[in-house]
């Protein structure tokens, strides 16, 4: 269906879901997070969602700042604390598509609490994780999900902690789909948030994100075309082949696609029923 | 008879968007694009297949491939 849609003679108009105004956005040059709010446009009108019907939620970071561009009900609130906002939301208006835009900081760290607990709940709402492995918006500090050996400003001489698997993360904690995708597969992300929007209870995706200006810098990737090509040669193997491949070659690397989904009671419904059956009783 | 000229695609650039990170110029399979200044510009549009990879990968909403 994407594919059919790109042959047409008008690419596809991004506009009547932005904030023209609000354009230019202040990612810095090559930052791979535009790159994932294309994808979700793109995936939010095959799935033909009203922009009333939607509201997006984000905390603190770089990738917070997605709402602020978006044409839709958005709310822009405190670090970390997104899907609090967006849980309280969602029960006071169960009809709103809920899309978080959080960051590997504001997700994983800050707000790390937060987000286990609402994949606990199975809320209905999509988690988009914009992993790129650093604190971009506070001055490059080591991250969750910062590699083993990684230079950051607070990790001179290479960091030791070892990272976050964000997804093994949201599924231990109860999220029913759970997909990796990255900034460079931008159709096959497209389709991974065409089913995550389709999805009903909690959709975690996590996007293997480029941060050119602080991690490439310190990590001797020049430029955002590198660090994109990197993306591709050493960061992901498609979940389609990682059982073919030998071992080798799929060492180290993660796994990217659909990785878990289970169909379980949602929260809200389950939240309905309890007060139907006691209000009638 | 003289061939009919081939049909050119158009290429819009949004030069206010556009932050010049190259990935565009860098991705394009047929040398289309080129880094000029601040911007991004068309060096060559013959050689537009009309792929759309620059209009796909785009991090700024700069770029768009009319047919």
């Amino acid at each position: 269906m994407a594919v059919a849609k790109q042959k047409l003679s008008v690419p596809f108009d991004y506009d009547k879901y932005l904030r023209k105004d609000k354009l230019p956005h202040i990612w810095c040059p090559g930052c791979g997070h535009g790159i994932v709010l294309k994808s979700l446009l793109r995936a939010i009108d095959n799935k033909e969602l009203s922009k009333n019907d939607l509201c997006m939620v984000s905390g603190i970071g770089c990738s917070s700042r997605t709402p602020g561009y978006v044409d839709f009900n958005t709310l822009h609130t405190i670090h970390g604390r997104a899907f609090s906002f967006a849980t309280g939301l969602k029960l006071a208006k169960p009809s709103l598509k809920m899309i978080i835009a959080t960051g590997d900081g504001d997700a994983m760290a800050i707000g790390g609490n937060h987000f286990i607990h609402t994949c606990r709940r199975n809320i209905d709402m999509l988690i988009i994780v914009y992993s790129n492995a650093i604190y971009g918006m506070t001055g490059g500090q080591f991250s969750p999900t910062t590699p083993i050996g990684s230079i950051a400003t607070t990790s001179r001489y290479g960091n030791v902690e070892p990272p976050f698997d964000i997804c093994e993360m949201a599924k231990a904690a109860g999220a029913t789909f759970v997909a990796r995708g990255t900034a460079y597969h931008t159709q096959e992300l497209e389709r991974t948030f065409t089913e995550a929007l389709g999805h009903k209870g909690t959709a975690v995706v996590e996007v293997i994100d480029s941060c050119p200006i602080y991690f490439g810098r310190m990590n001797k990737q020049r430029g955002a075309s590198e660090m994109m090509e990197n993306i591709e040669k050493n960061g992901t193997v498609s979940v389609k082949q990682v059982d073919k491949l030998p071992a080798e070659k799929t060492e180290g690397k993660l796994v990217r696609g659909i990785l878990h989904r289970v169909e379980k009671p949602e929260y809200c419904e389950q939240y309905d029923k309890l007060i139907v059956a006691k209000a009638t009783k | 008879m003289a061939e009919p000229a081939k049909k050119l695609p158009r290429i819009e650039i949004s030069e206010r968007r556009c932050k010049a990170c190259s990935i565009c110029v860098d991705f394009c399979p047929t040398n289309v694009l080129e880094i000029r200044g601040t911007t991004c510009v068309v060096k060559d549009l013959e050689a537009c297949t009309r792929c759309q990879l620059c209009d796909l990968r785009c991090p700024d909403f700069a770029i768009r491939v009319f047919d």
